[in-house]
């Protein structure tokens, strides 16, 4: 059952038109990542959930109801912003505490909402601190509890993680998931991160130019990503160009390999180059336990990342990037060998525009 | 080399300055002849008129105060939030009475709002009192607008009002609870400031015929001689007792916003 819906929202400024058309139904107790490079829109999107920008058309409604043209302070959302916008002049009670304050709770409403939103965050025993006494982390979980202590119907979170450290920031996102579980708040997380969309969102928002590229869940958009864009974009993409033999049954000439694809090919007629893509994960040097090698080329580098060596080879012009799971005995290639490899059929690709 | 003239510069700058002072209190400590008093300091404190117009100064620099509150932080925070592109265009408005004498600006206000004008402010001392305040607001504007102003851009504005308004605070609200809070030293520094001008202010005061304590400075200074030296020192104690308040309070906010 849909709860959040936005139906074609436009948002323009000036001549400059920032999102073009968005479309989506949100279900509740969802969490939805925006994820876009800088620039795409996300952020504007959330922005006019939250009642910050006035869309120039299109309608937002949220359980039903239309909010539109609602002022900020007129919908029940919560919200958590990057720079954590803790109010300095109060303390972590009193942070938490705003909320319930404008919303004319009774005080021991609002004691026992607070001490239960502090317990959430783990952080009960910082009651007195005042922002300015508190980590980077601290005040994000401070500024989340405050955003659900008057019980929102949405929570919109906007970057919340990216002034933290690398270690904060996953412990954190990981928290923050768990939370949103707990209370089955919908929510919408807004990134520049891949990896923190893919790793907490029930559906993902791939944003480009204004628009959605592609909305799915984490495999859907990684294995079956729809566009050129999207797949490159979100993880690390190989394209190599190859010969379709059959487009009907999805048969391609790589190198001097016939490799059958997923699914056929359309669009293409037979004997046209097409561009082949695969994550890094598809690739393996060939062994006796793989099967024939697909692709022969040269090893241009390859660094050690502590679980994988990420291996990059020259096969024909094109650059081919893999992994080679890290064990003691695992293969350590050097610069300049020739190394072959296999790819694994279900994970190649055929990139739409 | 340059140690030397800089230390001598500053000296010479610290007495030009300090030597006037010292003689003034020197000379208002000399009323009873052959020994140092406070005689004439007695004196002054124990005349109504000094307390008269005094109270009224205070009074009426409260109510500037007051007013300049309600009329800078409103507008320099709106400015900042929405209307940023007006910036500089308030300010020159606000640095005006800086170079608009006070003499103009009174002669202003007596044209418009003599006793035979649409509004006749001037027909009431209490008409004439409301624009005495609008007077001093004016003088003290430059002072009180830039003080707001540079407290407003220590905190996130944009931000801090949002999160205020995504928790369901209207604007009355976040500009009584989140804004003014978190300018109040700055708000404090421009009061300050406000409260030493208001003190000394002459020629509004006096073209507008109101007792204040400017004009009773400079009817004791033409008629007596060690009374005004005393007020002189007490005028100037009121004046850097207000500065000292303006570092203190500096001082405390530095100290409310080291991070961790």
């Amino acid at each position: 059952m849909s709860f959040l819906t936005l139906t074609h929202l436009q948002k323009s400024f000036g001549s400059v038109k920032v999102v073009h058309d968005f479309n989506m139904t949100i279900d509740k107790g969802e969490f939805v990542s925006f994820l876009g490079p800088s620039g795409c829109g996300k952020t504007t999107v959330l922005r006019m959930i939250a009642g910050f920008e006035i869309p120039t058309g299109g309608t937002i409604e949220i359980a039903g109801k239309d909010q539109t043209h609602l002022r900020p302070n007129q919908r029940n959302i919560g919200m958590v912003f990057q720079a954590y916008a803790l109010f300095p002049n109060m303390n972590v009670f009193d942070n938490v505490a705003f909320g319930l304050k404008v919303a004319g709770k009774p005080k021991n409403e609002i004691e026992s909402r607070v001490k239960e939103m502090l317990k959430l965050i783990h952080l009960e025993h910082l009651a007195d601190r005042y922002p300015y006494q508190m980590s980077g982390g601290q005040q994000q979980r401070v500024a989340l509890a405050r955003a659900l202590a008057p019980k929102p119907e949405v929570l919109l979170l906007d970057e919340p993680l990216s002034a933290l450290d690398a270690k904060i920031r996953v412990s954190l996102r990981e928290e923050i998931r768990q939370i949103q579980r707990h209370l089955g708040i919908t929510t919408v997380f807004v990134t520049h991160d891949q990896e923190e969309a893919l790793s907490i969102s029930d559906r993902i928002v791939v944003m480009n130019g204004g628009k959605a590229d592609q909305i799915g869940t984490a495999p859907e958009i990684y294995n079956r990503p729809a566009t050129r864009f999207v797949a490159n974009f979100v993880g690390t993409l190989n394209v190599i160009e190859a010969t379709l033999v059959n487009g009907a049954t999805g048969v391609v000439k790589i190198g001097e390999e016939l490799v059958s694809l997923p699914q056929p090919v359309s669009g293409k007629a037979d004997g046209q180059s097409i561009s082949v893509a695969f994550r890094p994960e598809a690739a393996m040097v060939a062994g006796p336990a793989t099967g024939p090698a697909a692709l022969t080329g040269t090893v241009m580098s390859s660094n050690f990342l502590g679980s994988v060596m990420r291996t990059k080879v020259d096969v024909g012009g094109n650059i081919i990037s893999f992994d080679i799971f890290n064990h003691p005995s695992a293969l350590r290639p050097k610069a300049g060998e020739t190394l072959s490899l296999t790819l694994q059929k279900d994970g190649l690709m055929v990139l739409g525009d | 080399m340059k140690r030397f003239w800089a230390w001598g510069a500053l000296i010479i700058g610290l007495l030009y300055f300090i030597l006037p002072l010292i003689g003034m209190t020197n000379f208002s400590l000399k009323m009873r002849r052959g020994v140092y008093s406070f005689d004439a300091y007695a004196k002054v404190l124990a005349d109504t008129r000094f307390q008269e117009t005094f109270t009224y100064s205070v009074t009426l620099a409260l109510l500037t105060i007051l007013v300049g509150v309600f009329l800078v932080v409103p507008t320099a925070y709106w400015v900042r939030l929405k209307l940023p592109f007006l910036r500089p265009y308030v300010e020159f408005v606000t640095l005006l009475p800086l170079v608009i004498p006070a003499i103009v600006v009174v002669f202003g206000y007596i044209r418009l709002y003599n006793t035979s004008s649409w509004l006749p402010l001037t027909g009431t001392a209490l008409g004439t009192d409301v624009l005495l305040v609008a007077g001093y607001t004016m003088l003290a504007l430059p002072y009180m607008y830039r003080a707001v102003d540079t407290g407003l851009r220590t905190i996130d504005v944009t931000t801090l009002t949002e999160a205020a308004q995504s928790l369901g605070a209207g604007w009355f609200t976040i500009i009584t609870r989140i804004i003014l809070p978190n300018v109040l030293v700055a708000v404090l520094s421009g009061a300050f400031l406000t409260f030493a001008i208001v003190i000394g202010e002459f020629t509004m005061a006096a073209l507008l015929n109101r007792p204040a304590f400017g004009p009773y400075m400079q009817v004791l200074g033409a008629n007596r001689a060690y009374e005004p030296a005393a007020l002189a020192v007490i005028a100037f104690a009121i004046t850097w007792g207000c500065l000292g308040l303006i570092q203190l309070v500096s001082r405390f906010q530095k100290s409310a916003q080291r991070p961790v």
